[in-house]
């Protein structure tokens, strides 16, 4: 994008905006002391992350990871977070005693990072600026093009070995219990007054008159 | 005169000008919220052999703006066990996705606020956030009704949306397009053309899916008055309370809208001869409310398990079952019927 001196363009201010509450997110996510808080604040960052590649013009990726990521994983992530009883002060008992080994891999990381982003060959120069498509440009419709051809057999690929992972982790923990009393919603529904009740049709019976008790009165 | 504006404010006019057009399609949508409740309470009314409301005003026309004034006048309680932050957040959440999602929807050709490509997975995006609001209330209220309730309807919610999300994809595939309008316009020519005959199982679940989506009766097991009270709400009180109670109405308008724009031809006429118009729109949007009150009156409640079973086990077979029916038929001269 054409920078104008000094003056900070509108995308520009919108890029730090977000990044600011993605690094403010992603940081409390390891700092807060209530797990609950903790994903929520995971929500947050996935929802600005969402907002940056906006910016990219990449709509549909980042409507997806809002769909996928905030509208379900989250939600499914919150629902277990809340039932548990997690006591942090206990989970971060062996903080010194982890950090030896820790801190070479937090460092091996952090030098990646700076490999890849500041490198010879992956510095941000070295990739093009994508250019501005026109205004009818349906990012959605060229990502569905590209999937379902040029890039078929790994998009099915990867989608088979997702459906083998679906069957596999349900099959390792369904467990059937013998004992279980299951309704049959089906059957349910499907019952008819005749299955339930019977009507007896029968002759109304005579009045007995027995010496000295009246009709009507109750049987001792 | 708009010139003579632009002029006046200067930079700044684009934000104002799209602020006035946020306030325009808000300030209907509250008004809209408050009589819907009236509807509500006069039609269930008059389907249980009631009256309705009727003291306020005539035949009870302002009792949603007393109901209003009394809901803003009343203390808002902050239990003391409450996480008070999220509670407050709660309600915040739950209706900022309800509006932000009436962005993209069309009123007529031209009345749209923002006309986007994606305006379809939009929706479906900003929708799934709804769940939010719940989930949070529920669990910062620090209550074990208000947990269960969050509990209940967070596991509904996600199970619905998958078989909403499938619903869609049909309709997507029909129109070719995730823009809204164009969507509305691929249905032109008459009652006959819209996506509700072709995709018929597809537009049952989405309806289906839409009352499960908005917690309402039958599938209102989350607020479940019988069993846990009221649910994710049972610590709220005053505004706090009735931002969930705005919040609930205003979805139910927007799915309201979405079924009539993905499935009944938006704000086209029903017959090619009437001229097309946001009347149009209104009625069927009207028609779609009307039918979330009745069956509101009609049914009961769903047992959880139950509601689990038709979630996963019925709709989602049923609209993956009839994707491939449409994807077929595209490949097959029969396909000028789907779209």
């Amino acid at each position: 994008m054409p920078n104008t001196g000094d003056e900070m363009t509108f995308t520009q201010f919108v890029f730090y905006f977000f990044s600011a509450i993605l690094l403010f997110a992603g940081l409390r996510v390891i700092t807060a002391r209530n797990p609950v808080h903790a994903a929520l604040y995971l929500v947050l960052a996935f929802f600005t992350a969402a907002g940056l590649w906006m910016t990219l013009e990449a709509e549909f990726l980042a409507i997806t990871l809002v769909l996928v990521y905030v509208g379900a994983v989250m939600v499914l992530f919150l629902f277990v977070v809340m039932m548990l009883d997690i006591n942090l002060d206990k989970l971060r008992e062996g903080f010194w005693d982890y950090l030896p080994l820790a801190l070479p891999v937090a460092i091996l990381l952090m030098l990646e990072m700076a490999v890849v982003l500041g490198g010879r060959f992956f510095g941000l120069d070295k990739a093009a600026t994508p250019a501005a498509h026109p205004a009818g440009y349906s990012n959605t419709k060229e990502l569905g093009r590209l999937l379902y051809t040029q890039y078929v057999y790994p998009f099915e690929i990867a989608a088979v070995i997702l459906l083998v992972a679906i069957v596999a982790a349900i099959a390792l923990t369904m467990r059937k219990r013998k004992d279980t009393k299951y309704l049959d919603p089906a059957r349910q529904i499907a019952v008819k007054r005749r299955d339930r009740v019977r009507l007896v049709k029968m002759p109304a019976e005579k009045r007995m008159e027995t010496g000295s008790q009246k009709a009507g009165e109750p049987q001792p | 005169m708009m010139d003579w504006l632009q002029h006046l404010f200067g930079p700044a006019w684009t934000p104002i000008w799209t602020l006035v057009k946020i306030m325009i399609i808000v300030i209907p949508l509250m008004l809209s919220v408050a009589y819907l409740t009236y509807a509500e309470r006069k039609i269930i009314g008059w389907m249980q052999v009631r009256i309705g409301p009727n003291r306020v005003g005539w035949q009870g026309l302002l009792q949603p703006i007393a109901d209003a004034v009394k809901l803003l006048m009343k203390e808002i309680i902050i239990p003391s066990g409450a996480n008070k932050g999220l509670f407050i957040l709660g309600p915040i959440l739950a209706i900022a996705p309800a509006l932000a999602a009436w962005a993209v929807i069309p009123f007529t050709e031209n009345w749209v606020l923002a006309n986007i490509d994606a305006g379809l997975l939009y929706v479906m995006a900003i929708t799934s956030m709804g769940v939010y609001g719940v989930i949070v209330a529920g669990w910062a209220s620090n209550s074990k009704y208000a947990f269960l309730g969050a509990m209940r309807s967070a596991a509904q919610i996600v199970s619905y949306e998958i078989a909403m999300g499938f619903a869609l994809v049909g309709v997507l595939m029909a129109s070719q397009s995730l823009n809204l309008i164009d969507i509305v316009k691929g249905q032109e020519g008459g009652f006959w053309h819209w996506y509700f005959l072709p995709l018929f199982p597809l537009f049952m679940v989405y309806l289906i899916a839409g009352v499960a989506e908005t917690n309402r009766a039958p599938f209102d097991v989350a607020e479940g008055e019988s069993e846990i009270v009221a649910g994710f709400h049972v610590e709220y009180s005053g505004m706090a309370f009735a931002v969930f109670f705005l919040a609930e109405y205003a979805n139910m308008i927007l799915v309201s809208a979405l079924t009539t724009l993905m499935f009944m031809g938006g704000w086209l006429s029903p017959l090619p001869f009437l001229p097309d118009g946001f009347v149009w729109w209104a009625l069927k949007v009207a028609f779609v409310l009307f039918l979330f009150l009745w069956f509101r009156a009609t049914f009961p409640r769903y047992r959880y398990d139950q509601i689990m079973r038709l979630g996963w086990k019925v709709f989602i077979p049923i609209t993956i079952v009839w994707i491939v029916v449409v994807g077929a038929a595209m490949q097959t001269p029969y396909g000028r019927f789907f779209h």
